[in-house]
């Protein structure tokens, strides 16, 4: 401090490394590295000693060729998943119709006679019960159940450690479309929570293909939609297989689905990487974590504690206000329609174009909060529509519920068919990504012109897919 | 009062302190101390913030899931913990962002101490780190994780002859089944009190070329900069033309960064 060239010494000192960087060569990188790893080696080699054989390596190994082989890996990869989608499908159906037979046919005939005993108003009992209340309803008795066998199996399975190898399986592809390896992790992630993934893109550095692998992330189902699709399955394709293999079909549609999304991440970062983002894929290492035993009473606590119930609370707190947007929807009449049936009807030619209907549109339109609470919406949204045109007791909701033979029966009076269903199931995986989701990338990226391309790509993606498949399945059936 | 100056018996072994850990969860207000968790990806970071803060930040069998660092809080013997989990990398050297993040908090950040969780099973890779952590700073701590699986695989580790080589406390812990998070609450209040004093094991056998270079820069740094801890890791730094470090010399935050041997002591008496 007392010495006057003090102010001048940085300089000289950048200036001294500079000239020293010369000096000492450009490997000195290298060699540095190397001595860190001879003095480490050395320290290791005196503090460790191998007493047993290695038999657990080589069972590792021996995991690792079989889950990672070239011919084995991806039929094996397929397998297991299908083996969780099976157990999640035939699992839920119990425990769903009797949570559907408590809240919906008890409890909502009993909210409704109390509220009929105070004197409510029609408007305010219709918007309190027949809205909110019945959308949460719905949003529990839907989802809960295959949520809660769902996520502790997939966490079971993350703890195993069996992603990382999915992600090991799945880098060479990500690699020829031009996108960093690490987008198979962070794709892997999305299967979980597409918001939470796109958070954990930063382990990719390369501003260019972390965009690709945000952007494409909503092609990974997550949490919110898996319900949709093990439901949607669950009624329309498994019922056309004997009764015996119907849960295996479903969850091998469900499996069908997943992996559409796998190979529609890889084509549109293939298409970005050749147009928009161009550029070379880099290189990465991506470590195989020893496979652990999982803890499984603790992994199936904190995944219905940690997964599970924030899932399932989230989709109640967007499913209460969209209950009443769906109630006033269906009773707030202009002219002799409501709303809903004005968008319906006027929406119902291009729904039906691509193969749904109007009533999906609305639902998507009511449900971009939350992906969870599709479902629910196009049931209360069918329920009660048809409930206005006259099928059901005015805009009430009086069916007799038995969990997925009840959904199917208000299907069935929508006029739905396999086609509305295939679709839905594929809309469902190729939209816009949830209102979450889309603010994550916006603050991930600050970029409107990208947020806006990882949300309107999908849609517009998911229209054209839809409206193929429409046709062609048209023209097949005649 | 009463337990202070008592040296032996119960009160010498950490059993017995561990009743004194409270896991404050996210509550960090007025915190004594700043402790970093440092590791190679999938050694069980989170799981020892997790132990050690009661909080839930998700674990899971896989590299690279810590992408922000999460803060936490514990109370151990009077004192208030702040504990940071910085993202896991392999080394502190090359550029990547999770490195830069865990490089700039271990030298930046100042904590107190920086805990370096090392996969027992996986000693030697993982001690890489350890020396690069080691370079910067001497307030460490190795947590020895995973021992459990070492065991499974036929490993046994020499944990006090591996300290005596690196110079800094190790901890083996197993912290799934929360092993060793007792002891190690003891030896980082030790370290960050200023009961125990580390000596940590420098990186040896540099090339001659180099060895010279850095004698040069770390001669000038030390005029420059009295204090600095860790004078020869900047003139590495400096020569490999790290932008950040060359910053901090310029504007003088690398001055900033000494810290007066004995300040710790003066604070908590």
């Amino acid at each position: 401090m007392n010495d006057p060239t003090a102010n001048q010494r940085p300089e000289e000192l950048i200036r001294l490394a500079t000239k020293l960087r010369w000096e000492v060569g450009s490997n000195f990188h290298d060699s540095l590295m190397e001595t860190i790893y001879a003095n480490a080696s050395q320290i290791a080699d005196r503090a460790v000693t191998r007493t047993g054989d290695a038999a657990r390596f080589d069972l590792d190994r021996t995991i690792d060729r079989l889950v990672t082989s070239r011919w084995l890996g991806f039929p094996m990869m397929l397998a297991i998943l299908t083996l969780v989608f099976w157990l999640t499908i035939e699992g839920a159906n119990v425990p769903s119709a009797m949570l559907a037979g408590l809240l919906i046919d008890s409890v909502h005939p009993m909210l409704k006679s109390m509220a009929a005993a105070i004197g409510m108003p029609w408007w305010l009992d219709g918007l309190l019960i027949d809205g909110m209340y019945l959308a949460m309803a719905w949003v529990v008795s839907v989802m809960l159940p295959p949520m809660a066998i769902f996520f502790p199996l997939f966490t079971l399975l993350e703890d195993f450690g069996y992603l990382p190898r999915v992600a090991f399986n799945l880098d060479q592809w990500f690699k020829k479309a031009g996108a960093h390896g690490k987008q198979a992790l962070t794709m892997s992630m999305g299967f979980g929570c597409n918001a939470a993934a796109i958070v954990s893109t930063r382990v990719i550095d390369s501003p260019r293909e972390r965009l690709i692998a945000i952007i494409t992330n909503n092609f990974a189902l997550c949490n919110g939609r898996w319900p949709t699709q093990i439901l949607v399955a669950t009624i329309f394709i498994g019922g056309l297989a004997p009764a015996h293999f119907a849960g295996l079909v479903s969850a091998g549609a469900v499996v069908g689905v997943a992996v559409l999304g796998i190979l529609l991440s890889f084509v549109v970062s293939w298409g970005l990487s050749r147009t928009v983002l161009r550029g070379e894929a880099s290189a990465f290492s991506l470590e195989l974590p020893p496979y652990r035993p999982p803890r499984v009473l603790q992994t199936v606590y904190t995944s219905i504690i940690d997964r599970t119930l924030i899932v399932l609370w989230r989709a109640v707190i967007f499913a209460v206000p969209a209950g009443a947007v769906i109630w006033l929807s269906t009773n707030i009449l202009i002219g002799r329609l409501s709303l809903a049936e004005h968008f319906m009807d006027w929406s119902q030619p291009f729904g039906l174009l691509v193969g749904l209907n109007g009533v999906i549109l609305l639902a998507y339109v009511i449900a971009i909060p939350a992906n969870e609470i599709v479902i629910p919406t196009i049931l209360m949204l069918t329920v009660l529509s048809a409930g206005l045109i006259g099928l059901g007791e005015g805009a009430g909701v009086m069916f007799e519920l038995d969990s997925d033979a009840a959904v199917a029966q208000i299907f069935a009076s929508g006029g739905w068919n396999l086609l509305t269903a295939v679709n839905l199931m594929l809309f469902s995986l190729v939209h816009n990504p949830c209102s979450t989701t889309i603010y994550t990338i916006w603050k991930e990226t600050r970029s409107a012109k990208w947020t806006s391309v990882s949300s309107l790509l999908p849609v517009a993606m998911g229209f054209l897919l839809c409206f193929l498949v429409a046709q062609i399945w048209r023209l097949v059936s005649g | 009062m009463e337990t202070q100056t008592s040296a032996g018996g119960c009160d010498a072994c950490p059993a017995h302190h561990s009743g004194n850990l409270i896991k404050l969860g996210v509550n960090m207000a007025n915190w004594d101390f700043v402790v970093a968790l440092a590791g190679n990806p999938n050694t069980g970071k989170s799981t020892v913030f997790n132990a050690l803060t009661g909080l839930r930040q998700h674990t899971g069998n896989w590299p690279g899931k810590t992408v922000v660092r999460a803060e936490g809080g514990f109370e151990f013997d009077g004192h208030r913990y702040k504990l940071m989990d910085l993202p896991g990398t392999y080394s502190l050297l090359s550029t990547s962002l999770d490195e830069e993040v865990a490089r700039d908090f271990i030298l930046f950040g100042r904590p107190d101490v920086t805990v370096v969780v090392v996969d027992a099973a996986r000693l030697e890779r993982n001690l890489n780190l350890v020396l690069q952590v080691l370079e910067i700073t001497d307030r460490a701590v190795v947590c020895l994780n995973l021992m459990d699986e070492a065991k499974r695989y036929g490993l046994s580790v020499d944990e006090r002859r591996l300290a005596r080589d690196l110079g800094v406390p190790v901890v083996p812990a197993a912290a799934r089944r929360g092993e060793g998070i007792p002891e190690l609450t003891r030896v980082l209040s030790d370290v960050a009190t200023g009961r125990t004093v580390c000596r940590p094991q420098r990186i040896r056998n540099e090339p001659p070329a180099l060895k010279q270079a850095v004698g040069k820069l770390v001669a000038q740094l030390e005029a420059a900069f009295p204090n600095v801890p860790n004078a020869r890791w900047v003139a590495l730094r400096l020569l490999e033309g790290d932008t950040r470090i060359v910053e901090a010399v310029c504007s003088g935050e690398l001055g900033d960064l000494n810290r007066i041997p004995g300040q710790e002591e003066e604070m908590i008496a």
